[in-house]
């Protein structure tokens, strides 16, 4: 981790402190959407930084998100049991697809074409048992009178900004944990050679595969939490391959090794998604996803490390 | 009762041949790329969304007839391949592959909220109704049958190619080995975007075939670009031969599954088969075990 404890603990403050000062709703949205996102794509990016390039995390991010609506609106499960079994279920589909990538050395190219293969059969599911999920039009989680913590369902936003914050924070210390694992040595021997990692000792499909399922069960979290608080999900702002490519870009453009790096890309991808809504309406329609695809290739072409990481990379060489 | 199934399941049977047809030719077309330039398109499918709309201008709209649209559709869609090749491949040749990879999920996002920017998100059809073929009281529409002919014929074409001419030959001696064709003498720059027109226009081939079937919108890649990736992973990547294999075998399933429920099952059931063959022979269908 860059920055140092001390400093770490006043923006933590500052962050904590910042609804009780500060509550224009809108701005609070977008803060919250932010720290949502951020949380997925800091996911997306704890495999993504070891070469495990996957496209399947709109996949999980789907399964967690309608799971947990599903078990609520047909079974009246809690969003407290609806969130654990949903998370179960998502690393139960990480091992399925994994183990066998990880275990037949299904590397490179092929694993992302799996895992692409992967989100489009989520989205496939979802829209075909349509009597249950509603298919295309979406779904949206019936709701209590009022908030409830049962139900995890807030009607005020600062509510659901301290929530968000705290499980954005969860997800850098598992970032920063992994960082400082030595989990992260056998994985960055695993992406250099895998047959020489594995020459010097390492379980390459138990690395691979762990790795995997700690950012299957973040990813699907987010999922479900995005749900509770949008309280209003389709197939398509959930899972698919353009919510796969949307993580993958946002943690491309803001630094995909470095902490902090995801933030920054959902930062830029929120914040020019609403600049672009607020500034052009509904003519907006498409020129976010237009602009992000060519942000995407011109940074994997000029700036592979991200917006972050060569910032950070630049004030080192200085000093 | 069981007779008129059986009719029903032989239909669904060819139809699935016929599917398979088009299938085969996208996951040649993907093959011949990777085999050559050791890249992913990810964005493939989207190449053929490029050609519908192609072919939905043309002939909806200009009203220049079928089989003088589609010549030049094709070589739209080569063209496309080619300047994608130039913008996004060439400078990332030496980069590592997933990045190549990603740029082209960027070229994918690009295409696909470009259509949307363009042309909206309505479905559009060429509003051709070819007639349909009633055998033995099964029903096989002329699109499909005429889709399954072309793509054939497509097929030997690059076979020939590749088999007889100088062109062709260095591609496949490239596929073989990257660094010594270079000292053998051979321009792998011109090869190389040889192979992405090429690749373009076996994309532009099938965008006029589907195009016959299938409605025209932003999103239409992704109904069959996700299977056209499963195809050529299970086939092994880079195998001609374990590519059109797998694209029939995909088609028969997409098909019966389709018989028996929605179609959206029939993929389901297809990826579900795609993870057990991923355990019994993980090189590929075709490939020897080791």
């Amino acid at each position: 981790m860059t920055l140092h404890w001390p400093w770490a603990w006043l923006a933590a403050a500052i962050l904590i402190a910042l609804p009780f000062v500060y509550r224009d709703p809108y701005h609070m949205h977008i803060l919250i959407l932010i720290l949502i996102w951020s949380f997925a794509y800091t996911s997306w990016s704890m495999m993504g930084r070891f070469g495990l390039v996957s496209l399947g995390h709109g996949g999980f991010m789907g399964v967690g998100a309608y799971v947990t609506a599903l078990l609520w609106n047909h079974l009246g499960l809690s969003p407290w049991i609806g969130i654990p079994v949903s998370l179960v279920c998502a690393g139960v589909l990480a091992v399925i697809v994994g183990y066998p990538c990880f275990r037949f050395r299904i590397t490179g190219h092929y694993f992302v074409l799996v895992t692409l293969a992967l989100s489009g059969i989520v989205l496939q599911i979802i829209t075909a048992s349509r009597d249950y999920t509603g298919g295309s039009l979406g779904f949206s989680p019936n709701r209590t009178k009022g908030s409830s913590l049962a139900a995890l369902q807030f009607d005020d936003k600062i509510t659901w900004y301290l929530i968000a914050l705290g499980v954005w924070a969860v997800g850098l210390l598992i970032w920063h944990w992994v960082d400082r694992s030595m989990d992260r040595y056998a994985l960055e021997a695993i992406s250099e050679d895998e047959d020489a990692a594995a020459a010097a000792g390492v379980n390459v499909t138990w690395e691979k595969l762990k790795i995997t399922v700690i950012s299957a069960l973040m990813t699907a979290f987010a999922g479900a939490l995005y749900c509770q608080y949008q309280m209003f999900i389709t197939p398509d702002t959930v899972s698919g391959i353009s919510v796969s490519l949307q993580m993958v870009f946002a943690a491309v453009v803001g630094g995909l090794y470095v902490a902090l790096g995801p933030t920054v890309g959902a930062i830029i991808t929120i914040l020019l998604a609403e600049i672009l809504r607020i500034g052009f309406g509904t003519k907006a329609v498409g020129w976010d996803n237009l602009i992000y695809g060519v942000l995407l290739v011109l940074f994997i072409i000029f700036l592979p490390k991200g917006i972050l990481g060569s910032t950070l990379a630049r004030i080192r060489t200085w000093r | 009762m069981t007779e008129i199934f059986d009719i029903y399941l032989l239909e669904a049977v060819i139809n699935g041949i016929l599917f398979g047809g088009v299938l085969a030719l996208l996951a040649l077309g993907l093959n011949l790329i990777f085999g050559v330039i050791d890249v992913t398109w990810i964005c493939y499918a989207e190449l053929v969304m490029v050609g519908m709309y192609g072919m939905y201008f043309l002939v909806s709209v200009y009203h220049v007839p079928y089989w003088a649209a589609a010549p030049m559709c094709i070589l739209l869609v080569a063209g496309m391949g080619a300047l994608l090749h130039i913008l996004v491949i060439q400078p990332l040749l030496s980069a590592p592959p997933i990045n190549q990879l990603l740029a082209t999920g960027g070229v994918l996002f690009f295409l696909q909220s470009f259509a949307t920017v363009a042309f909206g998100i309505d479905f559009r059809n060429l509003g051709i109704q070819l007639p349909v073929l009633t055998f033995a009281e099964m029903n096989f529409s002329y699109s499909r049958l005429l889709s399954f002919a072309a793509a054939l014929v497509g097929m030997i074409a690059v076979y020939i190619f590749m088999k007889r001419t100088y062109t062709g030959i260095a591609i496949r001696a490239i596929a073989q080995d990257r660094q010594i064709m270079a000292l053998m003498g051979v321009d792998t720059r011109r090869i190389y975007l040889i192979t992405s027109a090429l690749g373009g226009a076996l994309a532009g081939l099938a965008s006029c075939l589907l195009v016959l079937q299938y409605d025209v919108h932003p999103f239409v890649g992704l109904s069959f670009g996700p299977i056209t990736f499963l195809i050529c992973v299970l086939g092994g990547l880079g195998n001609f031969v374990g590519g059109f294999v797998a694209a029939f075998v995909f088609a028969e399933i997409i098909s019966l599954g389709g018989l028996f429920s929605d179609l959206e099952w029939g993929y389901v059931l297809a990826f579900g088969f795609f993870i057990i063959m991923m355990f019994v022979r993980p090189g590929g269908l075709l490939a020897r075990r080791s």
